[in-house]
């Protein structure tokens, strides 16, 4: 036994003091970076702000705790302890009134700390972010799917879907990352400054949860259900963020862009979309030559099936099934009436298959989209149906 | 740690069990079932640890380098559930097996064939876990359970064979898990010596006992959810599918009833064993007994009814999200009432520094770490932005590894000269609690950062703004992860005792311990106590 009590004598402060040296080598090369996070981004709504300055409160509360209890705990280490010689006492609990009030007055703190000090402005947060109706300007409906995010603007009938854009060649370390690497779209959500927006969001598939941490606000997205949440962005900017609830193979890959624009340039925006949409539906009814197919095809392939399915068709069996050579692919495209033949090629790209990641991509394709990937699959990545299928045989389907 | 039988103390008549592999098969001895759980806890440890390794080492440098998204999500879920399920719930079931009878003044356990079949539930359960794995090398299946140890559904509803196996896994580790409950709770009200009254239980006796009411409380939930699972999956049931009139947040609601209360299912024997450890260092009585039997019983009251605080983004009605929060917060009064305890125990002591007593320590701070952020965390608000990011990962790792497997470390280090008859390296045993605390820190500090800067938990990659910290993170976590190679080989060292020439334990091993267990030989005898000690006041 003494030789513990050399060991504490001499070099626990030793240890003490390693300790305290490995923690400022962790904190140095850390404060030498002028853009590095240890806090919270910054703010840009009036959720996030609260958010913010609710989280320093507490932060403060708990580190004045910390410091304060384990400060007696040290003091006691370095007082009790038998190598100085301290004769311990035999009190198991607090003796007359004096020492009852020692032990009672930091439960009383602690009671005022959580109910009132923390617990009122928590309450006031409460309310407020559930407060989504009140004053509501616009709606934005978000519906994620594995792994995209679908953007639909009930006002003006604006809806498209939102792809990460970063290669896959930064993922696999074959090129340079970019500086927005994994937090970049192809397709921007675009919101006005200075409104009230209400966000609606569900999901097609499994639970999705969008979140930008400098909105303050993160909601899961439940597949036939909605919730809501609300953000008024207060200064314009691109800000970032990303899936945030484990939804499979591609949950790391899903990011959120907003940018936030003045009420002016948003009108624009949502006219010019309007517009591409329009051109696009357009499209239903004209007859399509197949290599206006297959190049549409291509482009829908590798934004909307490749992550699964893979760029070559091989897919990752058994959970992400080959096209290539696939009997379903290959089977026949609609019965001899032009009608959906069940679990064919078609009906699993319209209506996809329950339990699985294949999701009904009818709800989120249009018409042209749909033609073009189908003939695309038949008759490329290694398939050589040879018959393809127009937009308007779509659009007789729906 | 199986030389209970073998060591020199052992009377005649304790040779009537078979030898070799039989006897392991067979025992019904509860220091040998303690033994087998503590092994398993431990090797399952490693494996658990390996998995997160591989994790920490892809996630040393953003892009993809060593694995798939797809195998990343099965190892992220099997270390949790090994982790919970195979290290430190076995370890928690190996102390009580060891201690409870010696603690209690009893023989055995009360129902030692039950005791036995509980243990050896276990190995088929680890691999029916893991199998998943190999099969998939084979070319079967797509790997192990990749939905991570929640199991969310409907995500869980998509997987493939993996999440079957998983299901199966968790029906016999919770059968496991009943039987050591009913086998500890009949044995401390059937078997206490007599005059040890129920106030008069060992603290550590008390934690295990409402930990043992909880399991039986819970796991049954937790059973029928993953049954549900199974039907959704299997027999077209729709459950947690809102197209056929049912809801995956129910789901959550059933996974979180069980999935609280196992938290402190994991932490109620650590702080058990806690005041045992303080007052024996501190050489003075532990304070505020009955305090802390209260607190037990009030924190394992309000473990059960704070449920949804782990899903506050999934969009309660208002008032269930005040009702969680406040209802959450007051669960820091009662654990405020253990801290308080612990410190008071030590105060105006006369401390010495052992290993155990440093890991003590260190838990109590780190616990600290924990229950803080914990507080914050019940604020619905603030949630919102802490949620399914690192800061929870962080927070619950100073829970669960500073709090739990630092706690269960405290008990090795305590009991292994009762358990062995040798004490063990000193000298190993404190390079093994400082490269620990510090390496711990090291892991997992950073993490706090990378929540508060908004990385999500789950993710393969990362974006460049969370290089440094994931760099750090990952240097701390090997350190870690091999310095538990020191805990291992110092256990193995002090089993062996007698071949490393470690000095032999004195029934009373530790100056300052008190208790009926150190009132025996170490190691004990076959039959623990086969004279119960009578504790009656004379004349009473």
């Amino acid at each position: 036994m003494k030789t513990t009590h050399r060991f504490v004598r001499h070099r626990l402060p030793l240890a003490l003091s390693a300790f305290s040296a490995a923690l400022t080598a962790l904190t140095l090369p850390a404060s030498a970076l002028a853009d590095y996070s240890w806090n919270f981004p910054p703010p840009v709504t009036p959720i996030a702000r609260d958010t913010l300055n609710i989280h320093n409160e507490f932060m403060l509360i708990i580190t004045g705790i910390f410091v304060v209890v384990f400060a007696i705990m040290a003091y006691s280490m370095f007082k009790h302890r038998k190598s100085v010689g301290h004769q311990p006492a035999k009190f198991t609990g607090p003796m007359g009134r004096l020492q009852w009030i020692w032990a009672l007055v930091p439960f009383a703190i602690l009671l005022f700390i959580d109910f009132v000090v923390m617990g009122i402005p928590a309450f006031h947060a409460v309310i407020e972010m559930e407060d989504t109706k009140t004053k509501a300007d616009m709606v934005l409906k978000i519906t994620g799917m594995q792994w995209k995010w679908q953007y639909e603007y009930p006002e003006s009938g604006v809806k498209f879907i939102s792809n990460m854009s970063t290669p896959r060649d930064q993922i696999a370390n074959k090129e340079a990352k970019g500086e927005n690497y994994l937090l970049e779209v192809d397709n921007e959500v675009v919101l006005p400054v200075d409104k009230k927006v209400r966000i609606l969001l569900t999901s097609t598939d499994v639970i999705h949860t969008w979140w930008v941490p400098q909105f303050g606000v993160k909601r899961d997205a439940i597949p036939g259900f909605l919730r809501e949440t609300w953000v008024r962005i207060e200064e314009p900017g691109v800000y970032r963020g990303q899936c945030a609830e484990l939804c499979g193979k591609d949950h790391g890959f899903m990011p959120v862009v907003v940018r936030a624009v003045p009420e002016p340039e948003y009108a624009a925006w949502i006219e010019k979309k309007k517009a591409e949409q329009e051109a696009a539906a357009a499209g239903s009814d004209k007859t399509w030559s197949k290599d206006e197919l297959l190049a549409k095809g291509k482009e829908v392939y590798e934004a909307q099936c490749s992550a699964c399915h893979q760029p070559d068709g091989k897919g990752i069996p058994p959970a992400f099934p080959a096209l290539s050579g696939s009997k379903i692919v290959l089977g026949p495209l609609l019965s001899p009436e032009g009608k959906l033949i069940r679990d064919s090629h078609v009906d699993r790209v319209l209506n996809g298959k329950e339990g699985t990641a294949m999701q009904a991509f009818k709800a989120t394709l249009n018409d042209v989209e749909l033609a073009a990937v189908i003939t695309y699959e038949r008759n490329a990545l290694g398939n050589s149906k040879g018959d393809l299928i127009q937009p308007a045989q779509i659009k007789a389907l729906r | 740690m199986s030389h209970a039988t073998t060591a020199p103390h052992e009377t005649h008549h304790d040779a009537h069990y078979p030898g070799g592999i039989m006897r392991w098969l067979t025992t019904t001895n509860h220091k040998d079932i303690g033994s087998m759980y503590l092994t398993f806890a431990l090797i399952m440890f490693f494996v658990g640890g390996a998995m997160i390794l591989a994790v920490r080492a892809e996630l040393f440098q953003p892009g993809l380098q060593l694995m798939q998204p797809e195998f990343f999500n099965q190892l992220i879920g099997i270390h949790a559930l090994v982790m919970i399920f195979a290290a430190l719930m076995p370890a928690a079931t190996g102390f009580a097996n060891w201690q409870i009878p010696l603690m209690i003044g009893a023989p055995d356990m009360a129902l030692p064939r039950i005791n036995n079949w509980g243990f050896w539930l276990l190995p088929p359960a680890a691999i029916l876990l893991t199998l998943p794995f190999l099969l998939a090398v084979f070319g079967i299946g797509d790997g192990a359970l990749n939905t991570g140890w929640t199991m969310y559904a409907p995500l869980s509803v998509q997987g493939g064979i993996g999440v079957d196996f998983a299901i199966f896994s968790i029906h016999i580790l919770g059968i496991s898990s009943i039987l050591g409950s009913i086998n500890v709770i009949v044995t401390i009200f059937n078997l206490r010596a007599p005059g040890m009254t129920m106030m008069k239980l060992p603290i550590f006796c008390w934690g295990w006992l409402i930990t043992a009411f909880l399991l039986i409380a819970t796991i049954p939930v937790l059973a029928g959810a993953v049954t549900m699972l199974l039907t959704d999956r299997h027999f077209g049931t729709h459950f947690f599918n809102a197209a056929g009139g049912g809801d995956p947040i129910l789901f959550q609601h059933l996974f979180w009833f069980f999935g609280h209360p196992e938290v402190y299912i994991l932490l109620l024997p650590v702080w058990g064993l806690m005041p045992h450890v303080l007052a024996t260092f501190s050489r003075k009585p532990m304070y505020g007994y009955k305090a802390q039997v209260y607190s037990f019983i009030a924190i394992g009251l309000l473990s059960v009814v704070v449920w949804a605080h782990h899903f506050f983004t999934a969009g309660l009605p208002v008032p269930a999200l005040l009702y969680f929060m406040y209802s959450t917060m007051a669960i820091s009064l009662p654990l405020a009432v253990l801290f308080f305890c612990w410190i008071a125990t030590m105060w105006k002591g006369a401390m010495s520094f052992e290993t155990p007593m440093l890991f003590a320590q260190g838990f109590i701070i780190m616990f600290g770490v924990a229950g803080l952020t914990g507080l914050v965390l019940a604020d619905v608000a603030a949630d919102a932005q802490y949620h399914h990011s690192y800061f929870v990962i962080a927070h619950f790792h100073y829970a669960l590894f500073a709090g739990g497997i630092m706690g269960v470390m405290t008990g090795v280090y305590y009991w292994l000269p009762k358990w062995t008859g040798y004490m063990y390296d000193e000298k190993l045993g404190k390079l093994h609690f400082w490269l620990t605390v510090i390496s711990f820190n090291l892991t997992f500090m950073p993490q706090f950062f990378l929540g508060l800067a908004g990385m999500p938990r789950r993710i393969p990659d990362y974006a460049l703004q969370f290089t440094e910290f994931n760099a750090i993170s990952t240097v701390g976590a090997m350190i870690l992860g091999f310095s538990q190679l020191i805990f291992a080989w110092n256990i193995w060292k002090c089993a062996r005792g007698h071949a490393n020439g470690l000095a032999p334990a004195e029934g009373r091993a530790w100056e300052g311990a008190t208790g009926l267990e150190w009132e025996l030989s170490s190691p004990p005898p076959h039959h623990s106590w086969e004279v119960q000690p009578d504790l009656r006041q004379p004349g009473a």
